[in-house]
């Protein structure tokens, strides 16, 4: 298998800054890549290099064959983006977006017309296909951008954040999307604050903070790098929890984690159902307190804590109201 | 690479796309005409009432001027669209595709001479209401909307390159304003400038703006021999100075946009 994204010690600064600090990685052909980490660690700047919007400070990649700086219009030429922000115009209605898109990826206006047409219906637009881009919800948006991206038939697709900002069942929606494109063969680089995505969606996964790559695998092979099981205890009062890690310490084989808010002690530990009989002996007294008690497997989120000290931004997807994006007012008058 | 053809195939596409806003938000053209008829009402009846103009009425000196102060004006839309277009990601979006480098500058600057010429014809309608006229050939007259157009033209690329570095439809609004309000005004346009104070004085002389509005009184013939006769070079080749102009603008705002828009990201 070749690969259709070789990236060799890349850096970009900006400023005294460094965005991006030696990312190396491949993604294979056909294959998904999460690219994870939360704000700020640079997984856009990545993406917009790949994409030939910002030129690297050091290192090379190449996509599809071809390097991002030399050969930066042919590279245009092989991919699709869609960017953070669905970057569709609302003045035109959503077919004439794709149309816009599909001429000037240099498709004939037949073909672009024709292949507007059959993303429209396979986005479920069809019947939004004759309305300004302005009345359409968040999560059409983001759809109708995805589909430009598409238009073309790029070999690869770079997909910064699709979900950012959906409400969750239009973020199921664009799952069931994305995993459908990736099922048809298209190589896509992914970036997402949720360890939940990535777990649905990607083959393989590379972790990056500070603009360097700390952890790369399979879902499972970070699990693994994690190792042992979580305890889980979620009681009526979040006071309790401090006294409660204590009690457990002995049993914990890393820091156990409390959360305040939603009153929950994680405890990382080793060894299977027993343990967890044995924790709720050492809190006699207590139990009538906790309300929820659990045993699993670690999951991203704890991949992430272990590796990187802090959690994920934002490890529950933020909900928002599925109402158009009030992408700043319309009109340029003087 | 990409060729000429897709050069102007990619121009005409996004020209298109300009185009079709105005279509779908009809208050832009509104707003855009409404204004210069305010402007001529309010010139030609308030300033109109008090100033006169030695052989000629104050409609046919005025309208000239109102014509380059509104198209200079306009320049600021193509300004106020591109930082628009940045701050939406749809410049991100453009420059991802395989499309030519220079497209979207080209398809906006398109679009607002298709704007300008419609702002034009409404305010040469309002004109000749009010008792404006046309003295000269339809040639002639054809040719002083040229100059016009041309060089609302060149200052839609320096919008263009004010909008790529400003990034905020509003700041560019109002930052252009400081400097249009007195380009507009420190001229002939709606005064003779035989009484500005000295150092004024030669300033509007050889401000562009004053050649656009005396060429396109010349050629409108909205000029009387009884004027007094303005010897600044400038004003007596009025259609050769405002050319220079163009091609000086075009010149150096041209390759500068493009470069700027070519190395311009969103955030």
């Amino acid at each position: 298998m070749t690969d259709a994204i070789v990236v060799d010690g890349l850096v970009k600064r900006f400023g005294a800054t460094t965005a991006v600090d030696g990312v190396d990685l491949t993604v294979a052909e056909g294959t998904v890549l999460g690219l994870l980490g939360p704000n700020g660690a640079g997984k856009t700047t990545v993406v917009r290099v790949l994409t030939t919007l910002l030129l690297p400070d050091g290192g090379s990649a190449r996509v599809a064959g071809l390097d991002v700086v030399r050969d930066a219009d042919a590279v245009r030429a092989a991919i699709g983006l869609t960017g953070q922000y669905a970057a569709v115009d609302e003045y035109l209605t959503g077919f004439e977006n794709l149309v816009m898109v599909g001429r000037l990826y240099h498709l004939s206006k037949k073909e672009s017309r024709q292949r507007a047409g059959e993303l429209l219906e396979r986005f479920e637009l069809t019947d939004a296909a004759a309305r300004t881009a302005k009345t359409y919800s968040g999560g059409m948006r983001r759809r109708l951008d995805i589909a430009a991206s598409l238009i073309a038939r790029p070999r690869v697709l770079f997909l910064d954040e699709p979900t950012t900002g959906l409400d969750p069942r239009s973020r199921l929606a664009m799952w069931e999307f994305i995993a459908d494109l990736a099922d048809g063969g298209t190589t896509i680089l992914l970036t997402t604050q949720y360890l939940e995505e990535a777990d649905r969606l990607a083959d393989r996964m590379v972790v990056i903070d500070h603009g360097r790559v700390i952890a790369r695998g399979t879902g499972d092979e970070l699990k693994a790098q994690v190792g042992g099981q979580r305890l889980e205890f979620t009681v009526t009062r979040a006071e309790l929890l401090v006294r409660m890690a204590e009690r457990l310490r002995p049993l914990a084989i890393d820091e156990p984690q409390i959360d305040a808010q939603s009153r929950r002690l994680t405890v990382p530990v080793r060894g299977g159902a027993e343990v967890l009989a044995e924790a709720l002996r050492w809190l006699e007294g207590q139990t009538a307190e906790i309300v929820d008690v659990g045993l699993r497997r670690p999951d991203l989120d704890d991949v992430f804590l272990t590796l990187t000290g802090h959690a994920a931004e934002s490890a529950t997807p933020a909900t928002e109201e599925p109402e158009p994006v009030p992408a700043g007012r319309g009109g340029s008058g003087r | 690479m990409i060729t000429v053809g897709q050069t102007v195939s990619d121009s005409l596409t996004i020209t298109r796309r300009n185009l079709i806003k105005v279509k779908r938000v009809p208050d832009l053209l509104v707003f855009a005409t409404l204004s210069p008829i305010m402007f001529v009402l309010l010139f030609r009846y308030v300033f109109g009432s008090a100033i006169p103009i030695q052989g000629i009425s104050y409609a046919e000196f005025l309208l000239p001027g109102i014509f380059a102060q509104t198209v200079v004006f306009g320049a600021t839309i193509t300004g106020a669209s591109i930082a628009e277009d940045l701050q939406k990601g749809l410049i991100d979006r453009f420059r991802s595709l395989p499309m030519s480098r220079s497209a979207v500058l080209v398809g906006r600057t398109f679009a607002d001479v298709g704007l300008n010429v419609v702002t034009i014809a409404v305010m040469m309608i309002t004109g000749l209401i009010v008792g404006w006229r046309i003295h000269t050939s339809p040639l002639e007259a054809v040719a002083g909307v040229l100059i016009l157009l041309l060089f609302a033209y060149a200052m839609s690329w320096v919008m263009a390159y004010v909008g790529l570095l400003v990034r905020t439809p509003e700041v560019v609004n109002n930052a252009s304003f400081i400097v249009i309000f007195p380009l507009t005004f420190i001229a002939n346009t709606f005064v003779p400038t035989n009484n500005f104070p000295s150092v004024l004085r030669v300033i509007a002389d050889w401000n562009p703006v004053s050649a656009v509005v005396q060429a396109a009184r010349n050629l409108f013939g909205n000029t009387a021999p009884a004027l007094p006769v303005n010897q600044a070079w400038s004003l007596q080749h009025p259609a050769v100075y405002v050319l220079i102009w163009v091609v000086l603008l075009l010149v150096v705002f041209v390759p500068l946009s493009v470069r700027t828009y070519q190395r311009t990201a969103s955030r």
